[in-house]
């Protein structure tokens, strides 16, 4: 097991009260494992994976939990130690593009810094581990494009160079935060697939993270569903895709665009919003959203329920197999 | 971009015209007449009337600024009424005493105003916030000559550490190479002149750093604070960079562009003279002398002297845009820009 979050929980205190981004979610991701965790906008995707990395920032703190990689508690470790494990075997690619690099460094400035941050290599060898990089991620002439400044890059030109730079030194896993979710459809799919050939080549685990199922179907092994900072449904893709449990799950596959539908079909959305996570109410927090909404579903909260290798949070599936939303 | 700066330099000539023509004007409309401040009260009404024939000051208003519009392009800015020296050495006898006054308190306001504004930026809302920015606070507010004379009771008067007036001490000064002494002691090697004149900057240099520093200190945070929020940091962060270095080496490389600036800006109003700092500390500078000469109607040295810290102004704003251009490679000086 290479990553294994146990109970985490991250809460922000503020003035107002405390907000839980992130509330008692628990799952494990293996070596060379791409796991999605999908969820709408405010679900807790970036806490958690800021969480892992320990970038969190003030007044945001993890209140419960482990994070243990390789079988070391993140969260216990001294600034220097997660120094040593963050970009080197742990790195990052971010949602922004535009904005994730230092606009007046060299791209290669910026990749080398990272080589010679955690390996023990010449500049020279370090520049050449750049280009060699920058030339795998499918950056065209890399020695020349190695000078130039952000400035001069499309979006996915950017997201591919964050892409060289966090696995330049050879990570174990990576954290993907919406990865294309800035960037237009035709470079999304060349992203995508330029993280699954990665992975294959480098053997490396892949936290996905996004809020768009369709980029789900195409990458991951498995997909976890957050919504509320909660983990309402854990379930390999193939599964998910053709047998989803929790009414959150179907409302977003409902939600995907499908290229081929008739044009004249509204896309569909899930009705109403997002609650106010300072005020959140007790019991489900998808309930007042909900198509089956139980008396029930408002006032307490569901388990985390395993039904023949998938995981839901909800009372439709109480009584086990059988029950839940049936034929849907 | 070498396009640019030489137009830049060229676009000094319509802003000198300019400026002459206002501080010609002001000088002539608002001083008093200077023929009996020359001459002495006791002048008859002839012998004043004569001092002016002479000195031009009975033409018209445009013969008289043409005269010296044509004077100015082949470096003659005139001559004192009172010393008869020309305009352009009584400056440069004042002038380099105000540069060293002006580049030390400059080095010292942006050294601490750069550390106490990143510190109260990264520890925001801390101690050390509360604390520099009440420093800041003293220093934007505290009137500067009051602080040259806490300095001065304190620091002459009291410890007897340091000497409060002059830039050095006559027996010990060096040859005048380039009119710095700090730079003129080192050419001669003379050891004890340096130190004896660093001893005589320090105290001016500090009452006059103070104001800079609070200004400096706070574009500092503001621009930090700011700069730190920025996605790229996290990336920074995300590679596992030593949390110094990340905000040094990524946060301040990219705060550094309103810092720069308001330094320029600072610098320009410093070597426009001290006026303050230079009559508190006997500083023989250009500002405490050009007061004088304002109250005592020398038309010809005001001139002189208002021209060059135009054209410094101008300059040092010139060095400020260059300098971005190095700092953010985002910035380019195209023709059409100009
Ligand atoms: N810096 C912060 N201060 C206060 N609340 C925050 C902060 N960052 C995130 N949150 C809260 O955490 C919740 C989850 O945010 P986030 O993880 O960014 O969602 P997403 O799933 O879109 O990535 C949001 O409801 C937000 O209110
Ligand atoms: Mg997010």
């Amino acid at each position: 097991m290479l990553l294994e979050v146990k109970n985490l929980s991250t809460e922000f205190q503020l003035k107002r009260g405390i907000i839980k981004a992130v509330d008692d979610i628990s799952f494990t991701l293996d070596k060379g494992e791409i796991l999605a965790i999908v969820g709408e906008s405010g679900s807790g995707k970036s806490v958690t994976s800021h969480s892992i990395m320990g970038l969190l920032q003030k007044p945001g703190r993890i209140s419960g939990g482990e994070i243990l990689f390789k079988s070391r508690n993140l969260n216990k470790l001294s600034r220097k130690e997660l120094q040593k494990i963050r970009g080197n075997q742990i790195s990052m690619i971010f949602q922004e593009p535009m904005t994730s690099l230092n606009p007046v460094w060299r791209i290669k400035d910026q990749i080398i810094e990272s080589i010679t941050t955690h390996m023990q290599v010449s500049q020279k060898e370090a520049l050449a581990r750049t280009i060699a990089m920058l030339d795998t991620v499918g950056i065209p002439s890399p020695a020349q494009r190695a000078n130039d400044y952000p400035h001069q890059m499309s979006g996915g030109m950017r997201q591919r160079v964050m892409t060289a730079m966090a696995l330049a030194c050879g990570p174990e896993l990576l954290i993907a935060d919406e990865p294309t979710t800035a960037l237009d459809v035709t470079i999304q799919a060349q992203i995508l697939e330029l993280l699954y050939r990665m992975r294959e080549k480098f053997q490396m685990a892949v936290l996905l993270i996004t809020h768009d199922l369709g980029v789900v179907s195409e990458a991951a092994d498995r997909v976890i569903v957050m919504y509320c900072g909660k983990i309402m449904e854990e379930a390999d893709v193939r599964s998910l895709f053709t047998r989803p449990l929790h009414p959150y799950t179907v409302g977003l596959l409902q939600s995907i665009p499908q290229i081929d539908d008739d044009s004249d079909k509204r896309l569909y959305m899930i009705k109403g919003m997002v609650p106010n996570p300072l005020t959140m109410p007790p019991g489900c927090p998808f309930s007042d959203r909900c198509d089956h909404s139980m008396e029930r579903c408002t006032k307490e909260m569901p388990e985390l329920k395993e039904i023949a290798g998938q995981k839901v949070r909800c009372f439709l599936f109480e009584e086990g197999e059988g029950g839940g939303l049936g034929a849907k | 971009m070498l396009k640019y700066i030489i137009k830049r330099i060229l676009m000094l000539i319509p802003v000198l015209i300019g400026v002459s023509i206002i501080v010609f004007l002001i000088m002539r409309v608002f001083s008093p007449d200077p023929a009996p401040i020359v001459l002495g009260q006791h002048a008859t009404q002839e012998a004043a009337e004569a001092w002016r024939q002479a000195n031009g000051l009975n033409d018209p208003i445009y013969l008289q600024y043409w005269h010296y519009l044509q004077g100015a392009l082949t470096g003659n800015l005139g001559t004192s009424y009172y010393t008869k020296t020309p305009v352009i050495k009584e400056i440069m006898a004042r002038f380099p005493a105000t540069i060293e006054l002006a580049v030390v308190a400059i080095i010292l306001a942006s050294f601490f105003g750069i550390l106490i504004g990143v510190i109260s930026a990264v520890k925001k809302n801390s101690i050390f916030d509360n604390a520099g920015m009440l420093l800041a606070l003293i220093g934007v507010s505290m009137p500067i000559f009051w602080l040259g004379i806490l300095l001065i009771i304190f620091f002459s008067g009291t410890l007897h550490w340091l000497p409060s007036n002059g830039r050095i001490n006559p027996l010990l000064e060096p040859i005048h190479i380039t009119g710095f002494y700090l730079i003129d002691s080192l050419i001669t090697g003379n050891i004890s002149a340096f130190a004896d004149a660093l001893r005589h900057l320090i105290l001016p240099a500090s009452a006059l750093a103070m104001y800079s520093m609070a200004i400096i200190t706070r574009m500092t945070r503001s621009s930090m604070l700011d700069t730190l929020q920025q996605d790229f940091i996290r990336t920074a962060r995300a590679k596992g960079i030593a949390e110094g270095r990340v905000i040094v080496r990524h946060g301040l490389r990219n705060g550094l562009i309103p810092i720069v600036t308001v330094i320029g800006l600072q610098l320009g109003s410093l070597l426009g003279g001290a006026v303050l700092t230079e009559t508190v500390f006997s500083w023989p500078g250009i500002g405490a002398y050009t007061v004088t000469c304002i109250l005592k109607s020398d038309f010809p040295v005001v001139q002189g002297v208002v021209l060059l810290v135009a054209a410094i102004f101008v300059l040092v704003n010139l060095i400020v845009d260059v300098i971005y251009a190095f700092l953010d490679p985002r910035i380019k000086y195209s023709k059409k820009e100009v």
